[in-house]
């Protein structure tokens, strides 16, 4: 036993090994959003209590009048964070490399280890926010040739995540539920699905869940399901106590995970008893 | 000397002719680290900012990084 496995063995905890997406090693398996907070205080102090060392961002036009003299940028560790730029906003495959493109400039000059990644989102329409599968998936295959290390959102569609894998997708990021919606995780059994066929002869392939999360425990079921991280944003910002809610988050991820690691029981439809059968003193009534 | 017409994020300005984007940029208060530039969809590299002049027609977009998910 190395010292790291005796210290995590007292602590009651399972060795894992950390989420890795596109050669590069984060420490929390969970990316936060930064948007929607009332405030960036609050926004920076949710970050820090959960844990996170990847955050995403937009990218925008500047305010050029109305300016109120503080960035975001002002309230992010920029040694501490791997930033994620996103195309949030984009229904078209060309405005969503336009848009990263714009991204990785800004990055390259913070000297951003995020500056070669995008968390690409194209979008079909406003109401419902879910992907366009077709332009997302040109987009992917565009930005993949630009040198992007693409972390690409998409529905839970799993012959989509197979065709982003093969398209050069560093992560395929499925919904649990449209964006900012807080329905969790809708269904299972294509997430289930999605982490077969991407990971079957690539166990190490991050299938990160993307959007939907409403509160701790879908980030636990999603980490039960065998997803490599999560990525979330409103669930946080939204909270009645954001950095509370921060905390429950990393707790469910760290208790999600291991849950996995651990291996859950099948289901049966019948119950088997806790104590032994042997040596009963009572009788049945059959 | 003579002035030129420009976009810029949105709103149609008039300005020297001898404006360079890196003159937009402190006019603007804008941190050109947390910034990018593009010209008529052609990002502007950081080395010419302050040689590159604006010029007739030219659409220029200052982007930045906001909160997002």
């Amino acid at each position: 036993m190395t010292t790291a496995d005796i210290i995590q063995a007292q602590a009651g905890s399972i060795a894992d090994s950390p989420l890795s997406v596109a050669g590069k090693t984060l420490a929390s398996r969970l990316i936060l959003g930064t948007g929607k907070y009332d405030t960036n205080e609050l926004m920076r102090d949710s970050l820090a209590a959960s844990g996170s060392d990847c955050v995403t961002v937009a990218v925008r036009r500047e305010k050029l009048y109305d300016r109120q003299g503080k960035n975001l940028l002002d309230f992010i560790d920029l040694k501490k964070y791997t930033l994620l730029p996103n195309t949030a906003g984009c229904f078209n495959a060309l405005d969503a490399v336009r848009v990263a493109r714009l991204g990785r400039e800004i990055l390259r000059s913070l000297e951003n280890p995020g500056a070669d990644w995008v968390k690409l989102e194209v979008l079909g329409d406003t109401k419902t926010l879910l992907p366009d599968p077709i332009a997302t998936l040109e987009a992917c295959k565009r930005l993949v040739d630009d040198g992007f290390q693409v972390l690409c959102y998409t529905s839970d569609c799993p012959i989509m995540a197979v065709r982003l894998k093969d398209a050069g997708a560093a992560s395929v990021m499925p919904a649990g539920s449209p964006i900012g919606s807080g329905q969790g995780i809708l269904n299972p059994n294509n997430l289930r699905i999605i982490l077969e066929y991407l990971k079957s002869d690539d166990p190490g392939y991050p299938v990160i869940v993307d959007a939907g999360v409403g509160t701790a425990s879908d980030v636990a079921q999603a980490f039960e399901l065998g997803a490599d991280g999560v990525l979330l944003n409103t669930a946080i910002a939204h909270a009645r106590n954001p950095v509370g809610m921060a905390t429950a988050v990393r707790h469910a991820a760290i208790a999600g995970r291991h849950a996995f690691l651990s291996g859950r029981i099948p289901k049966r439809l019948y119950a088997t008893a806790s104590s032994p059968e042997e040596g009963l003193i009572t009788s049945r009534p059959w | 000397m003579s002035t030129v017409t420009i976009e810029f994020n949105g709103n149609e300005e008039e300005v020297d002719e001898a404006t360079t984007i890196l003159d937009l940029l402190e006019r603007s208060g804008v941190e050109p680290r947390y910034c990018a530039v593009e010209v008529n969809l052609e990002i502007v590299p950081r080395s010419h900012y302050a040689s590159q002049c604006v010029k007739e027609g030219d659409r220029i977009e200052v982007v930045t990084l906001v909160g997002g998910g």
